[in-house]
Formats: structure tokens, C-alpha cells, sequence
């Protein structure tokens, strides 16, 4: 948009050469960075990316952040309701949070366990304490926690059937939910590369044929798929084994729907015309898809993965929930889920669904993220 | 029909000062800077002008047809003689009110370059033109198949009963401008406002079409503005031409006037670029430089960074007044002013 | 004629249409290209006009073999050697490509957005290794300074440059393998008027400068006049008249570039158009019609045309016609325009 010859009138203009050092960089910016600037403009993107962001380091660190670990059982404290901590009483306030004294008694009605909170007595929440030991990344042996209490227990979610600190098993879960579905794109994402690709860029009969195959693989009815196979893993899997199977179907499932994708993207690159320049200067192949597509897809298959993640981890989600994925001692968001599925959950611990609403902050922060990066990406705006 | 007096005295549109910017990411953008103009009753005003000259924006705004992100100045006046003779100022009218509803496709229509997608795919082509007259006027639905038909036939499709079932994707290029141009007269509108109609059509097309344009215009008597980038088709179709650039007029006048007699640097310069039967082999003469961004608009007269006689200190401080070289002729440049003084 | 550079004879692209049954095979072709036959002489600008469905950018495109030919054959005489485009393998045709490029219409899509300008043009010599190093980055500036782009733009990536210069830097990658053949593919239409003729220009200053051999196919007829030295008219996907420039113009001898020529908007408000009518519509190239495909247009037809295909034959010195009222037939042509313009 320059011109090419300054006039003399313009070389005097000091607002000229201001704008020249900021227009000198946005016309030497590569495309990453154009869209990297691009995405800066997304409020709502950002904030996604924010989230998910503290939830995988929330879920990479589960055993610092939750004050015990997810087995400890409480017979004492069956089904307790979340305890919000206090910054005030009737003695005053003050910096630290903490929690009122609690003492369980029996119903004589209802033969239930309840709480009594007696406010007299005041339980401080302490910081970076002592509990119990874990290994950090499963290579550190530590037993520091982020935060806890000396008397009782401190539990932000409540508790589950069996006294176990949702809070908790509700960050363990964020770990597998959120790796499962990770994995399961990237697996997805290799697979689809590779059949997807060789459709799109060669054409004619290996294009057919994996387009039949792809429908193949969609018109398999999933539910019957996901039964049968759950059934097929042997009872004497371990979890991990269990999880990595899982994974692996999912990607196994996923695939077509990324390669047809793909195979669309490389279609239409295919056509335009800096393609056909490239093979008009007499690039082979391989230098074509290496030096000029696979580029111009980087930005596009991002994107796809980004928004494929909140399938895979929904299909995980609901899998577990039903009971066809993974299992309890494994935790993940649909395995906690399997808990609320009673009527006493329902009328009487609705904290048990609050592995739903980080599934739903997920998808939707996932989904935000996926649509900013989308319209940063996208349009690589031309000038003029 | 209805036919306007030729040449009568009070024009049919008259726009003064219009300024429209757009909001944009990279901050309010200035379209068209401030100009005047006006069409007379049954005279076709051609409007020649590159990129980012302003010069499709200047013309929806009369319908107000602007993208939401748009703002027209307040000091901006666009005033329309209604056929009923009551002259309206659509400045001021509501956007989607009911007398701006009326006046669009009822008194002022617009036809389009890609004529492909100002047609919905999914509906006949009679379909559309039946809407169009069944909104506007007060008919049954037969009578409204016949105006359809019967314009369909004025505008020289073959079949027009057979074609009148037919969708858009069956009719060639031509006829689909054909079609636009039936629906835009089915309402025998007092300004047809024609955007680069002929720019996306092969030539013998193209002069089919303009044809067509000037028999319509003699027989309905209706104004046309006429957009377009190309010198040729202009100098066919146009009574009185303005040049823009850049969001400003910088010459109006007569065709015989702008293309014979040029007086401003850039639209000499334009005829000096184009390639023409009688000049061949020759050298063009390329202007200098490019357009500018109107994010970067020059300060002073728009054209003065790639002029060959900008008049340093002069040309880039403000923009010149208009020059009256003659009854039809105006010029807006710094060379003419001082002659003038 | 040892001053030949490329000849044609008779050039087929016919693209199949698939019918839509399942094993269905192709059924209709869509014929583009059907039987084409031309010269085009070194050092000369050969212009390529037609309207919508004509063919002519398949012509040029299926010469370089970015479209495969379906028939025909292209010789191209390069170092005293003749080559037979069509007999060439991918491979060698790979290593052939350093002989003819092609400048693209869009200057917006022709470009790699992801690579800088100094890539884009340096992409030819690259690609076939045709030369390395520090040889590069000199024939890469050689390049961008005979098209008269600033060194400091070789840092930079497309999107910082209007449609003018980005053209300028198609031409650049054009050239930078020393061919001796150019496709110029409709590559000033998108340009705004001032320009094209910038572009236009430089066109045609490399060609007096470097002796560049120009197919340049458009749809505005004032540009090819003033560049081409030939003209070629296509309807239908063959040659209905081939001329040098101004004789094509002015004393044309088929009935459709009559009828092209009468279409020309002239920028000269005293000359009244007078078009030629021509009867009904361009019929499809699947099923062109018998005879003389032109026909169910021509004003001047006769029973003959209906029947028999016209020879395509030089009726006079260097001037094709495939009429067969060729030598009795009084044209117009188009109008002289009077240079009153003032300055």
C-alpha cells in the first residue's frame, strides 16, 4: 500500500515515518504472528483459553491443590454438603478464611447422619500444609498441600457415599478427562493426516475408496459399538490399561469425520492458484505438499483439533457416565457423574453434579477458544 | 407508463456535502469525504471511479442500503423528488421505516454486477419479480404473474412464460441481467441506480445490455446512475459524468466535456491510460504510484501523491474549491483556481 | 519457419463429465478445446480473445500442460532443439517448466501468503535446483529490479502489497528462470485502470528488453490490440479467425469477430454503437452445434454452415479464417475513433 516513489512532500511529514515503523512490522509479520495479533482481539477466546489453561494445571498438579487425596474415605462425613469457608463471625473478621466446628449427629427420624455446625468454634484454613503424601507428576514425593485444616475436615465440595472429598477427585478427574481427551485428537489427528491427506491430494480411485471406507466407519452405530467393546475389555484390565484402550477407540471412532475435513482443506488448496504456480515452476510433489500446503493447513488443523477436543471429551464423559468407558478406582468426570445418577443424589446431595458443570465450562471455554482461533486464522486478511 | 419531462427543471435527486465513514478494527474509516451531486429527471449520471473511490457507497446510501457499521454525516443531505412530487430528505428518515420501504424498489431500484447472487436460488425468477410487485402494488396475484411476464418480455427474453418458471441457475449471464433489470423495472421506478452492470459480462453481452438500458430509459423516462470503472461504456451511456477518487469528485460535467475536453490531472490521466483503438501500439501512460489506503488518506486534495503537477505547500494542505469552468463543466483542482483568480 | 517458437496442431481438452449412476462410466465431455491449430513466432505477443466458454484459458493452460491436453501436439523449439510437449514424461516435463511460466489473473490468490516475496520469486530456481546460494539471491533481485520492486519488499509477505504490486511480483517470479515463453493468463483484468497500464507497460518494455515470446489471452479487446502483434478470436472452443492486430480489427473476415468488434464500448461520446445482433445464446460446449458452431448465431448463415464444418484456411498473407463466406462476405469493422483528445 505504499507508494513506491516518496514525493519530497512526504519525506518532510514526520507522521510518515512514525507509521512506517509500525506498518514495517505488521508487513514482515509472518502468518502465525498475523494471527497470533489476530486472536489478541478476542476477549471472550482469551478467557477460554484462560480457563482451560488453570484447569490443566489444576488437573497436572490434582494432588497439591486438593487437601487429600482421591481414596481417603470418611466414614464420619458421609455425603456432607460443601463448606464455603468464612472470612467473618460474630468475633469479627479477618484475612484468613475459616470454617465453623462441626459435629455429626444421628437423626433420630430419619436414621441419617447430619451436620450440626457450631459456630463457637472456628477452624482455620491453613496454607501449604502437611497432609497426606502423594507423588507430584508421579515422580515427586511430596505430602505438601495447598491448603487444609487441623481439626476435621475441610471439604469445598462435599463429600460422596463413601466420605470421599469431592473437591478432590473432582481436580484427580479433570487430569483423565481432559488427557483422555487430548490423546485422543492427537491419535485421531495422525490418522486422519495420513488417510485423509492421501485422499485430497491424489485423487481419483484411492479417493474413492477411502471415501466409502470413511462412511464405513461413520455408519457404525456407536452405542452398540462403545457395548461391545466395553464388554470385550477383560474384567482383569488394570485402569490404566482400561484408559488407554479407551482412548484409542475414541480415536478409532473419530477419525473420519477430522479426515473428511481435511481431505475438504487440501481439496480446495489444491485449486488455488499459488498451487498451481508452485507446480508451473516445477516443484515435485512432495515439495508442493511440504513447501506450500502443509503450511497453509498448520493454521486450519488447529483449529479443527481445538474444536474436536469437546467431542472427544463429551464421548468420554458420557461413556463413563453410563458405565461403558472407564471404571471406578479410575476417575474422571463421568465416572463421578455415575454417583449422581441416584434419586437420593438428586434430592439430597446435588453436589454430586458438579463434575457436570466443569464438563460444560470445558466444552464451552473449549468451544469459545476454537471459534476466536477460527476467525484469527481464517480470514488471513488481504490488504486493500 | 408514466414519462417524466425531459430536462425539466428541479432535479430528480440532489445530494449535498455527503460524508459516510465505517467503523472498522483498525479505527473510523472516511468512504466518501464531502461531495455534492445531482441527477436530473430522465438523465442517465455515469459515475467512473477506481478502487476505494467511494463511488458504490455514495449510491447505497441513497437507499440506505449501508452496512450497520456505517455513519452518515450529520451535515450529509440526500434529497429525492417522490413521484408524487413531495421531495423527501432520507437523511432524516428512520432506517426501515415505511416511506423509506416504499421508495426502495418502488421509486428507486439497484441492480448489481453478479446478477447470480442477487437472485435467491431457491425461488423461480417470476417468483421474484412477482414479490416485488406484489409488495409495491396493490394486485392480485395473477395480475402480478402478468406484469411479470410482460417485463420479462421488455427486457428481451425469449419465452418469457417458459422462462418465468425457470430458476436462476438455468439462464445464462445475460439473461440473469436481463432478469435483474425486469425486476428492478417492475415497478417502474423513477431512478435506477446501476452498479458495474455490465463489468462481469462478455462484451457482445455487454452492449446488448446497454442497449436495453437506453431503450428503457426513452421509454420510461427513468434516471439512471450508471457505476462503473470503464471510460468506454460510460462515454456510451452517460448524459453527465463525475469523476471520484478516493472518496471526492474531482471533475463533473457533460460526457462530451469529461472526454473531450478533461481538465483535471486524474481524469486526463485516466484517459491517457487506457488502451484505445486509434492510439495502438502506443506507450500508455501509467500514473505514478497507488492508490492510497483510506485508512491513509492524503491530506489535502486526495490525488496529490501521485500528481504530476502537485503544486508542493498548496495541493496537500487542504482540498481545492470548485472551479466552474462552464455551465455543465466543474473541476475541483488548484491549477484551475488559479487561474480563476 | 526456423523463427518459430511453439506450434500447435490441432489441440484437444475435453473434460469428462461423470454420469451420476454408480458405475456409470463418462458419458459427456465438455468440450473446451476441440481442435486447434496455431503458431506463434519467437519475440512475438500473440493475443487470445473469446467470450464465456470460448476455451481460450484452457488454450493457454493446456500448452504448459497445467490441464493435460486430451489430443494434439505441442512443439516447442528451444536451443535449436524441437520438443514435443506432449511426449514428455512428468519428470522431464518438470525440468522443461524453466522455459515457459505463466502470469496469473489474481494477483491476490497467486501468491503463497505464507512465504516472503523473496521465495515467491525465487520458488523456479529453487524448485528444480536451477541454480544455489548466493546465485539465487542475485537473480532474485535481478528480477524484482527489472520489474521495478523496491529491495526492501523481498523481506516482506504478500499481504502488504496492492493488487499492482503484487503483480509485479508474479511477473518477477515469471521471469526468473529466463524462459522464453509467458502465458499471460487474463493477468491485467483485475487490475484497476491506472494500473494496468503500469503493468501493461512493464509487460511490454521486458519483452523489447529480454525478447519474452507473450500468449496473452483476455476479454478486453482495446488491451490485447494494444499489446499483441497477432490476434486469435475463439468461439466454442475453436479458432474462428487469427490476423495481425489491426487487421483484425479493422477489416475482420468471420461474422463473429464482426459482431465482437461492433460490441466495443468506444470512449468517444460522438460514435454511436451499432452492435451486431447476434441470434440466441452461446450453446453448450457438451453438444456444440453441427456444422459451423457459430451457426445458430450468424446473422449471415446459410444452409452450407448448417452441414459443413468450415476449413480453417490462410486466405490471406498471415490471415486465418474458418468461414465459407469468407471471400464474399463484406465486414465491419471497428470504428475508427477520431484523436480529438484534448490534453
Amino acid at each position: 500500500m505504499t507508494t513506491t516513489k516518496l514525493s519530497p512532500i512526504e519525506t518532510q511529514s514526520p507522521a510518515v515515518t512514525k507509521e512506517s515503523e509500525e506498518v514495517l512490522r505488521y508487513y514482515s509479520a509472518t502468518q502465525f504472528q498475523l494471527i497470533w495479533w489476530r486472536f489478541q482481539k478476542h476477549t471472550v477466546a482469551k478467557i477460554g483459553a484462560l480457563i482451560l489453561i488453570t484447569m490443566a494445571l489444576m488437573g497436572l498438579f490434582a494432588e497439591f491443590f486438593g487437601p487429600y487425596t482421591g481414596i481417603t474415605r470418611d466414614s464420619e462425613a458421609v455425603l456432607v454438603s460443601p463448606q464455603a469457608p468464612r472470612f467473618c463471625n460474630d468475633d469479627g473478621c479477618s484475612l484468613r478464611p475459616f470454617l465453623p466446628g462441626v459435629t455429626s449427629e444421628r437423626n433420630p427420624e430419619t436414621l441419617r447422619m447430619e451436620i450440626k455446625i457450631d459456630p463457637s468454634i472456628r477452624r482455620d484454613i491453613l496454607f501449604f500444609v502437611e497432609g497426606e503424601p502423594y507423588k507430584l507428576l508421579g515422580i515427586f514425593e511430596m505430602n505438601t498441600h495447598l491448603f487444609g485444616v487441623e481439626e476435621g475436615s475441610v471439604h469445598l465440595f462435599g463429600t460422596d457415599s463413601l466420605g470421599r472429598d469431592v473437591f478432590t477427585r473432582v481436580l484427580l478427574a479433570t487430569r483423565t478427562s481432559l488427557s483422555i481427551g487430548v490423546i485422543g485428537v492427537i491419535i485421531a489427528f495422525f490418522l486422519a493426516l495420513i488417510i485423509g491427506g492421501a485422499a485430497g491430494y491424489f485423487g481419483g480411485a484411492l479417493d474413492y475408496g477411502i471415501q466409502r471406507l470413511t462412511e464405513i466407519v461413520r455408519v457404525i452405530p456407536v452405542i452398540p459399538l462403545y457395548m461391545g467393546l466395553a464388554a470385550a475389555f477383560p474384567v482383569e484390565w488394570s485402569s490404566s490399561q482400561v484408559y488407554f484402550a479407551m482412548t484409542l477407540i475414541l480415536a478409532l471412532v473419530g477419525w473420519p469425520t477430522l479426515a473428511r475435513r481435511i481431505r475438504g482443506k487440501l481439496l480446495s488448496l489444491r485449486g488455488e492458484d499459488y498451487v498451481v504456480a508452485a507446480s508451473l515452476s516445477g516443484a515435485s510433489p512432495s515439495r508442493i505438499i511440504g513447501r506450500h500446503l502443509l503450511p497453509a493447513f498448520t493454521s486450519y488443523i488447529i483449529v479443527d483439533l481445538v474444536i474436536s477436543f469437546p467431542y472427544m471429551l463429551l464421548s468420554e464423559t458420557a461413556l463413563s457416565f453410563v458405565g461403558l468407558g472407564l471404571r471406578p478406582p479410575s476417575i474422571s468426570w463421568g465416572v463421578l457423574l455415575q454417583d449422581a445418577q441416584t434419586v437420593r443424589a438428586i434430592e439430597q446431595a446435588p453436589w454430586l453434579f458438579i463434575p457436570a458443570a466443569f464438563v460444560v465450562v470445558a466444552v464451552l471455554s473449549f468451544t469459545v477458544l476454537g471459534d476466536g482461533l477460527r476467525d484469527a486464522a481464517d480470514p488471513y486478511q488481504v490488504s486493500g | 407508463m408514466e414519462k417524466r419531462k425531459e430536462g425539466s427543471q428541479d432535479n430528480l435527486l440532489e445530494v449535498k456535502n455527503l460524508k459516510i465513514s465505517f467503523k472498522t478494527d483498525e479505527g473510523i474509516v472516511t468512504a466518501v469525504d464531502g461531495i455534492d451531486f445531482s441527477v436530473k429527471h430522465g438523465q442517465t449520471l455515469g459515475i467512473v471511479g477506481e478502487s476505494g473511490s467511494g463511488k458504490s457507497v455514495s449510491t447505497w446510501s441513497i437507499m440506505r442500503l449501508l452496512p450497520k457499521n456505517s455513519i452518515i454525516d450529520k451535515g450529509s443531505s440526500i434529497r429525492f423528488q417522490r413521484k408524487s412530487g413531495k421531495t423527501v430528505e432520507i437523511t432524516k428518515l428512520k432506517a426501515n421505516s415505511r416511506e423509506l420501504r416504499k421508495i426502495r424498489g418502488g421509486e428507486v431500484a439497484l441492480i448489481f454486477q453478479e446478477p447470480m447472487s442477487s437472485f435467491s436460488p431457491v425461488y423461480t425468477i417470476g417468483n421474484q419479480i412477482m414479490e416485488a410487485v406484489l409488495h409495491h402494488r396493490d394486485v392480485t396475484k395473477e395480475e402480478a404473474e402478468e406484469i411479470a411476464v410482460d417485463m420479462l418480455d421488455r427486457v428481451g427474453i425469449s419465452n418469457p412464460r417458459q422462462r418465468f418458471k425457470q430458476y436462476p441457475f438455468e439462464l445464462s449471464g445475460g439473461m440473469r441481467q436481463r432478469a435483474m433489470i425486469a425486476v428492478a423495472l417492475s415497478m417502474n421506478p423513477s431512478l435506477l441506480i446501476a452498479d458495474e452492470p455490465t463489468t462481469s459480462l462478455d462484451v457482445t453481452i455487454q452492449a446488448q445490455i446497454l442497449e436495453l438500458m437506453n431503450e428503457l430509459q426513452e421509454d420510461l423516462g427513468m434516471s439512471i446512475i450508471f457505476i462503473t470503472h470503464n471510460l468506454g461504456v460510460i462515454a456510451q451511456v452517460a448524459d453527465e459524468i463525475e469523476v471520484m477518487y478516493l472518496g471526492k469528485i474531482l471533475e463533473r460535467g457533460t460526457t462530451k466535456d469529461i472526454i473531450k475536453q478533461p481538465e483535471h490531472p486524474y481524469t486526463q490521466a485516466l484517459l491517457k491510460a487506457i488502451p484505445r483503438l486509434d492510439h495502438l501500439g502506443e506507450r500508455l501512460t501509467a500514473i505514478q504510484g497507488d492508490i492510497p489506503s483510506p485508512l491513509s488518506r492524503p491530506v489535502g486534495c486526495p490525488f496529490y501523491t501521485r500528481c504530476d503537477d502537485v503544486i508542493s505547500g498548496v495541493c496537500d494542505v487542504k482540498m481545492p474549491e470548485p472551479t466552474q469552468l462552464s455551465d455543465t463543466h466543474t473541476v475541483y483542482c488548484f491549477l484551475h483556481e488559479e487561474k480563476d483568480d | 519457419m526456423t523463427d518459430t517458437l511453439l506450434e500447435i496442431k490441432d489441440l484437444k481438452v475435453h473434460f469428462p463429465i461423470r454420469s451420476n449412476q454408480l458405475f456409470g462410466g463418462v458419458t459427456k465431455y465438455v468440450k473446451a478445446v476441440d481442435g486447434v491449430s496455431f503458431h506463434i513466432e519467437k519475440g512475438e505477443t500473440l493475443g487470445l480473445v473469446g467470450e464465456s466458454g470460448s476455451g481460450k484459458t484452457t488454450v493457454g493452460r493446456s500448452i504448459l500442460r497445467a490441464i493435460e491436453p486430451t489430443d494434439g501436439k505441442v512443439t516447442f523449439n528451444v536451443d535449436d532443439e524441437s520438443f514435443d510437449l506432449s511426449q514428455l514424461t512428468d519428470k522431464e516435463m518438470r525440468v522443461f517448466r524453466k522455459h515457459m511460466q505463466l502470469i496469473f489473473q489474481d494477483p491476490y490468490s497467486s501468491l503463497n501468503p505464507r512465504m516472503t516475496v523473496r521465495d515467491i520469486i525465487a520458488e523456479p530456481l529453487v524448485a528444480q535446483n536451477l541454480a544455489t546460494g548466493k546465485e539465487v539471491d542475485e537473480r532474485v533481485r535481478e528480477a524484482a529490479g527489472l520489474c521495478k520492486l523496491n529491495l526492501e519488499y523481498l523481506r516482506r509477505f504478500p499481504h502488504a502489497f496492492s493488487g499492482g504490486q503484487r503483480q509485479r511480483i508474479g511477473i518477477a517470479r515469471a521471469l526468473v528462470s529466463n524462459p522464453q515463453f509467458i502465458v499471460c493468463d487474463e493477468s491485467v483484468s483485475a487490475l484497476d485502470v491506472s494500473i494496468q497500464a503500469e503493468i501493461l507497460n512493464l509487460l511490454m518494455d521486458l519483452q523489447e528488453k529480454l525478447g519474452f515470446t507473450y500468449l496473452f489471452i483476455a476479454h478486453d479487446l482495446s488491451v490485447v490490440a494494444h499489446i499483441s502483434k497477432r490476434v486469435a478470436v475463439m468461439y466454442l472452443g475453436q479458432f474462428v479467425e487469427l490476423a495481425p492486430t489491426e487487421t483484425l480489427f479493422y477489416a475482420p473476415k468471420h461474422p463473429y469477430t464482426e459482431a465482437l468488434m461492433s460490441a466495443i464500448p468506444e470512449v468517444d461520446p460522438d460514435i454511436e454503437m451499432a452492435p451486431v445482433h447476434l441470434a440466441g445464446e452461446i450453446p453448450s460446449p457438451i453438444n456444440p452445434p453441427s456444422g459451423c458452431r457459430f451457426h445458430t448465431r450468424c446473422p449471415y448463415v446459410k444452409d452450407v454452415c448448417k452441414t459443413d464444418v468450415p476449413k480453417w484456411e490462410e486466405i490471406e498473407d498471415n490471415h486465418f479464417v474458418a468461414c465459407h463466406f469468407a471471400d464474399t462476405l463484406t465486414l465491419k469493422g471497428a470504428e475508427m475513433p477520431n484523436s480529438v483528445d484534448a490534453d
